[in-house]
């Protein structure tokens, strides 16, 4: 899968999505429910707010000092006996994992859950290779026997299912025959899975956290699928994102818990799993062979620019769960695999805006986004400097809308224009107006009088209430 | 106390009331109103829809309508928010960068100034009803305003409070949002009012004039029998 989802149009999939009833039920109440756990998790500390500040210091220190520590990084994996690969583009990353492949003769890999992964489309190039790709996240597993159904959010990518729908999905596709309570269904994946481990050739997994000083890296899981597939193959190939270091064990510890408290309001997941290298003569288990393979991908262009802050993110989607756009719309609207406020800011970055150009325009800016972040990324500033860069660099505008704007500017600009403008405007919206309400409004009014009346502009004015009051009027 | 008075456009061409309301209030807790004729807009609508350059002369013009004002007062919190923003929008420039910060150092929300300069908790004002309340978004969030309106709601006499469900949650208005989204935005306001519904109360109350459009202008169009107010008119019954 890459990281463009949809071939519609940006307004057909938000109309799909508001249709889905469904969906919006689903993602409303797993807002709420979530929301209320993050809150009890954040304030329990007691002080969040330093905490949120200490994870900004920590990730804006690692991105000010990428290339030393990224250096470090790899030559750790090195010493420990590990394969490093940067890749500057999702190509090539594709084509060193193709080569390993070759070189194992590998059939059958396991995968944990990685969005990174999905950015770069590695699953249809593996399978295009012949090979057969096993999700093994529960949520990713669903998607992955529907079709390829795409992830709808970050941490929980099958968010826009019910258990119903999971239940008939299993049924159709892996002969399933029991109900649809969770514990029935999670224990028949279970058991498809467990043998998927024991005969896969490769396991490939994501990268919360890589740490420098060691050379280690992290999986934050609550199923304990990451364990597995980097305890069971022999050989095994961790994904990363070029920004997702800390430079010690200290700062790690910071982050993860910012993310499991942020992502689903709790002190720590089940399993939080580091490794370091491929196995050692008395490791017991561990693959025989690792690469770590860190992805660019258009990220150094990020770097040093005015976007640079949301490579702060630590994919928790506090964001997500907060945003009221995505509430409504779910998260295939947004086209992209990074879905909410923090994929408006970064699918642009990562794809372009030809193909993410309304994005950063779906949210009301309203902060909810900025307030929750844990590392303090300023989500509805970066949104509105999208907005600045579509007008001013990129020309992708509307022209209507900039006659609109500039005309607009120039009013708000000169007090005369404006002047003569509200004076004239009771006269001028007549037509339109029934009572003190406008309820079929001309040109750009249109689109918000087919939702909710206009208020007809006053006959006088609050400045001449004010000027008449001041003469000694009533 | 000189209060210079910044009404907002929506309040001079929309919702005058509100402006009389603002001013009477204050009056009534000893304040001297003036009102610069200079003022227009603080340019929110181009600003956020990414026009910056374009809105650069309407910013320019408020700073200096404003700059010699002791206090700058506005019935918007959103408003005074995008004052607080120039010192941003400004940043390295030589000239504008310092007149915008202090222009940013004195200007206050309505109920912020009331609370926190006046040092007013109590206004003295009476209304009788069931009334609940939407937090707007910059005043709460980019301003960090959240007690002062609570506070001076708690005091007004008669008033019966309920609060609102998921009143974190925007309103759907996000300014050209609420026309370039419409779609997305009918969604949100409609699980506003809702929301509104479901307090029982018959009156929402709130501190922007434009919240307060969007809101009321869902409310009128579905045909409940709420009725919308701004927190300045409900301080200033008595």
């Amino acid at each position: 899968m890459a990281m463009k989802i949809s071939t519609d149009q940006f307004k057909e999939r938000v109309s799909k999505g508001i249709h889905d009833d469904f969906m919006r039920g689903a993602v409303a109440g797993a807002q709420d429910g979530m929301g209320v756990k993050r809150r009890l998790a954040t304030e329990e500390l007691g002080n969040w707010e330093d905490w949120r500040s200490h994870g900004e210091e920590i990730r804006q220190h690692v991105l000010e000092n990428l290339d030393y520590y990224l250096e470090q990084l790899s030559e750790n994996v090195a010493k420990r006996g590990g394969h490093v690969f940067f890749a500057q583009t999702k190509e090539e990353a594709n084509e060193y994992i193709r080569s390993i492949v070759k070189k194992k003769e590998a059939k059958k890999i396991v995968k944990s859950k990685s969005m990174v992964t999905e950015e770069i489309s590695l699953n249809s190039m593996l399978e295009q290779e012949g090979c057969e790709v096993i999700e093994t996240d529960l949520g990713e597993y669903i998607l992955q026997i529907d079709d390829h159904d795409p992830p709808s959010h970050i941490v929980v990518p099958a968010l826009h299912k019910n258990k119903e729908q999971i239940r008939d999905v299993f049924t159709e596709r892996l002969g399933y025959t029991k109900t649809s309570k969770p514990e029935e269904l999670a224990w028949h994946a279970r058991e498809m899975l467990r043998k998927e481990y024991l005969s896969a050739d490769i396991g490939i997994t994501g990268c919360n956290f890589a740490v420098a000083e060691t050379g280690s890296f992290s999986l934050v899981t609550n199923e304990g699928n990451a364990d597995l597939v980097t305890a069971l193959p022999k050989t095994q190939i961790t994904v990363m994102g070029m920004e997702r270091l800390v430079p010690t064990f200290e700062e790690m510890e910071v982050l993860v818990s910012l993310l499991t408290r942020s992502a689903v309001g709790q002190k720590l997941t089940s399993y939080i799993t580091v490794l370091t290298g491929p196995r050692e003569a008395l490791d017991v288990d561990g693959p025989e062979e690792f690469h770590l393979v860190i992805v660019d991908n258009g990220r150094s262009k990020i770097l040093g620019g005015e976007f640079q802050s949301v490579l702060q993110c630590i994919r928790c989607a506090a964001c997500i769960n907060v945003c009221p756009v995505y509430r409504h719309v779910g998260g295939h609207s947004y086209g992209s695999i990074y879905s909410g406020p923090i994929g408006a800011v970064l699918s642009p970055l990562l794809g372009g805006y030809d193909e993410f150009k309304e994005l950063p325009y779906a949210s009301t800016l309203c902060g909810a986004c900025t307030e929750v972040c844990p590392v303090k990324i300023p989500l509805h500033n970066l949104l509105h400097k999208h907005r600045e860069v579509i007008v001013e660099k990129e020309g992708k505008a509307p022209i209507s809308e900039k006659l609109l704007m500039k005309a607009f500017g120039l009013g708000a600009a000169s007090p005369i224009m404006y002047n003569i403008g509200s004076k004239l405007a009771p006269a001028a919206m007549n037509p339109f107006t029934v009572g003190e309400k406008i309820s079929k409004g001309p040109g750009p009014l249109k689109a918000w009088t087919d939702i909710r009346d206009f208020p007809a502009p006053n006959k006088e004015r609050f400045r001449d209430w004010f000027k008449n009051r001041e003469k000694g009027g009533k | 106390m000189k209060v210079t008075l910044f009404a907002t456009c929506i309040v001079d061409m929309f919702q005058s009331n509100v402006g009389k309301a603002t001013v009477e209030l204050l009056e009534r807790l000893g304040c001297e109103i003036d009102f610069p004729e200079s003022q227009v807009c603080c340019g929110q609508p181009s600003y956020n829809s990414g026009y910056v350059k374009e809105t650069k002369e309407a910013m320019k013009r408020m700073i200096d309508t404003f700059i010699d004002a002791e206090y700058v007062v506005s019935p918007s919190g959103s408003c005074i928010t995008m004052f607080h923003e120039y010192p941003h929008i400004f940043k390295g420039d030589p000239v504008w960068e310092p007149k915008a910060k202090k222009l940013a150092e004195k200007s206050f929300e309505l109920t912020q100034f009331i609370v926190d300069v006046l040092k007013i908790e109590d206004v003295g004002a009476r209304f009788e009803g069931n009334v609940t309340y939407h937090t707007s978004c910059h005043m709460t969030r980019l301003l960090g305003v959240k007690k002062a309106p609570m506070i001076l709601l708690s005091n007004v006499k008669g008033l019966k409070f309920t609060e609102l469900p998921g009143k974190e949650q925007c309103c759907g208005f996000g300014g050209t949002f609420a026309v370039k989204m419409a779609q997305i935005s009918e969604q949100m306001v409609d699980e506003k009012v809702r929301h509104v519904e479901e307090t029982g109360a018959e009156y929402l109350i709130g501190a922007d004039a434009a919240c307060l459009m969007n809101i009321g202008g869902r409310i009128d169009r579905v045909g409940k029998p709420i009725k919308v107010m701004h927190i300045a008119e409900v301080l200033n019954s008595h």
